[in-house]
């Protein structure tokens, strides 16, 4: 199968990969950029593991093919934090214990992140059906939520 | 996935020529890809050709003319939300593209996506018929505008001739006193699938009557059905509760509803008719108060 030359840009760098037409976004990510923060759940874009950012708009990399992403821009869970400083998101994900496995947090950082660029100050139900692209088998969801709420409250005041 | 070629035309031109050009399989057009992707991971679809009509600008576009709304089939589920205009408009057809999949999912999939996947239980499809969208065919011979109502045909299933694919849809403008509305029914809030969905677009008259009706049901028959005998009961009407009453008796007759996990055939049948209550109640509300949308 012959491999397609794709540019693009991940998390504001210009990077160059070969993949081929089955690659999906989220392989490439993983398997030619060396990119594993992205997760893998169900490949049928249910569970939201994969969740990137696509030119700013929230998508599961798993339904992107690798060769869509020429001339785009990708923002991944490994853009999310600053050097040496995590994003209010992660370390409220830690306080709030809003991870077990661990599987699901990249992609409920990065949907996270997303919603709160849009909407810096969501009721719980908002923070809900915003997420319920995401699925988390271990925490029941509600220290997910708590988490999302309470980064939002510390990001708003943080911007005052 | 078995292996294709992608193919990423940036001319309709170009892509006549690709579609005329002999392949050794299929061709599959690649919108948002939310159901195509998933389809050739499974193994359901596997096309020899992928054309990603992303490219085409045409596929970009989101226009409010004089005369009518052009969707172009790039334009994600997404950004047709955020669009004030468009959800003043036609707050039936947002209320029902906003009900597909995720924020993941509606960061790509597209309208015209979910009109030519041809699900039976697509949730955009009968909003789209009751508006009286169009969709602009364009094939290695040339291009015409056919209702949308003639594009499916089964489930997976379209009208569309193997070198030819839908670029864009066109809306009428929606007249003043004029709305629509979309329900559907399903055990759960959201990410689901309809058990039956209902879609209908209502234009009245001075004194409140309904001068013209279109209704569509999905999940009730192998295709979205355009409702006819439902629309025709309400023109000429308040949309008081005895008319209501009789369009969704109309509606519960309705197609051949199956018996799976979503849903008896009976339950099927009876809610058609509730929710056509319903819908014809809340487009009737939303057209005599123009301009509110819900």
């Amino acid at each position: 199968m012959s491999k397609y030359h794709v540019t693009t840009t991940v998390n504001g760098q210009s990077v160059e990969f070969l993949c081929t037409p089955t690659q999906a976004l989220s392989e490439v990510l993983r398997e030619e950029l060396d990119m594993i923060g992205t997760k893998e759940g169900c490949t049928t874009g249910d569970c939201g593991a994969c969740s990137v950012l696509l030119d700013g708009r929230l998508v599961c990399a798993c339904l992107v093919l690798g060769t869509e992403a020429e001339g785009r821009s990708i923002e991944t869970i490994e853009g999310v934090a600053q050097p040496h400083q995590m994003h209010p998101l992660q370390t409220k994900f830690l306080e709030h214990a809003a991870l077990q496995c661990g599987v699901c947090t990249p992609g409920y950082i990065v949907a996270a992140k997303a919603l709160l660029e849009v909407n810096p100050d969501p009721s719980e139900e908002e923070v809900r059906y915003w997420l319920a692209g995401n699925l988390c088998r271990c925490t029941g969801y509600d220290k997910i939520v708590r988490a999302v709420l309470d980064a939002a409250a510390e990001m708003r005041g943080a911007a005052q | 996935m078995q292996p294709f070629e992608y193919l990423a035309p940036t001319t309709l031109a170009e892509a006549r020529e690709l579609l005329k050009t002999p392949a050794s399989g299929e061709t599959r057009i690649l919108a948002g890809g939310t159901d195509l992707i998933v389809q050739m991971r499974g193994g359901a679809r596997q096309p020899a050709r992928v054309l990603d009509i992303k490219w085409l600008p045409e596929s970009q576009r989101l226009q409010l003319d004089t005369d009518a709304i052009y969707i172009g089939a790039g334009v994600p589920a997404a950004v047709l939300c955020e669009h004030p205009e468009l959800r003043t408009e036609y707050p039936g057809v947002v209320e029902a593209i906003e009900l597909i999949g995720s924020m993941q999912v509606q960061g790509r999939a597209t309208a015209v996506g979910n009109l030519c996947n041809a699900s039976p239980a697509a949730d955009s499809v009968p909003a789209l018929f009751a508006a009286g969208a169009a969709a602009r065919v364009v094939g290695a011979a040339g291009e015409r505008w056919v209702p949308v109502e003639d594009i499916p045909t089964g489930p997976g299933k379209t009208s569309l001739a193997a070198d030819e694919f839908v670029i864009e849809l066109k809306l009428p403008r929606m007249p003043a006193r004029a709305a629509d509305a979309y329900q559907r029914f399903t055990p759960r809030a959201e990410m689901d699938i309809a058990v039956v969905g209902v879609g209908i677009c209502l234009s009245l008259d001075d004194a409140g009557l309904v001068t013209a009706a279109r209704a569509a049901i999905c999940a009730v028959a192998p295709t979205v059905l355009l409702a006819p005998e439902v629309a025709e009961v309400l023109v000429g009407t308040r949309c008081d509760a005895a008319v209501l009453e009789e369009a969704g008796a109309r509606a519960s007759a309705m197609g051949n509803p199956l018996t799976d996990k979503r849903g008896t055939s009976t339950f099927r049948r009876h809610i058609a008719g509730v929710l056509t209550q319903r819908v014809a109640g809340v487009a009737y509300q939303r057209a005599s108060q123009p301009g509110v949308a819900a």
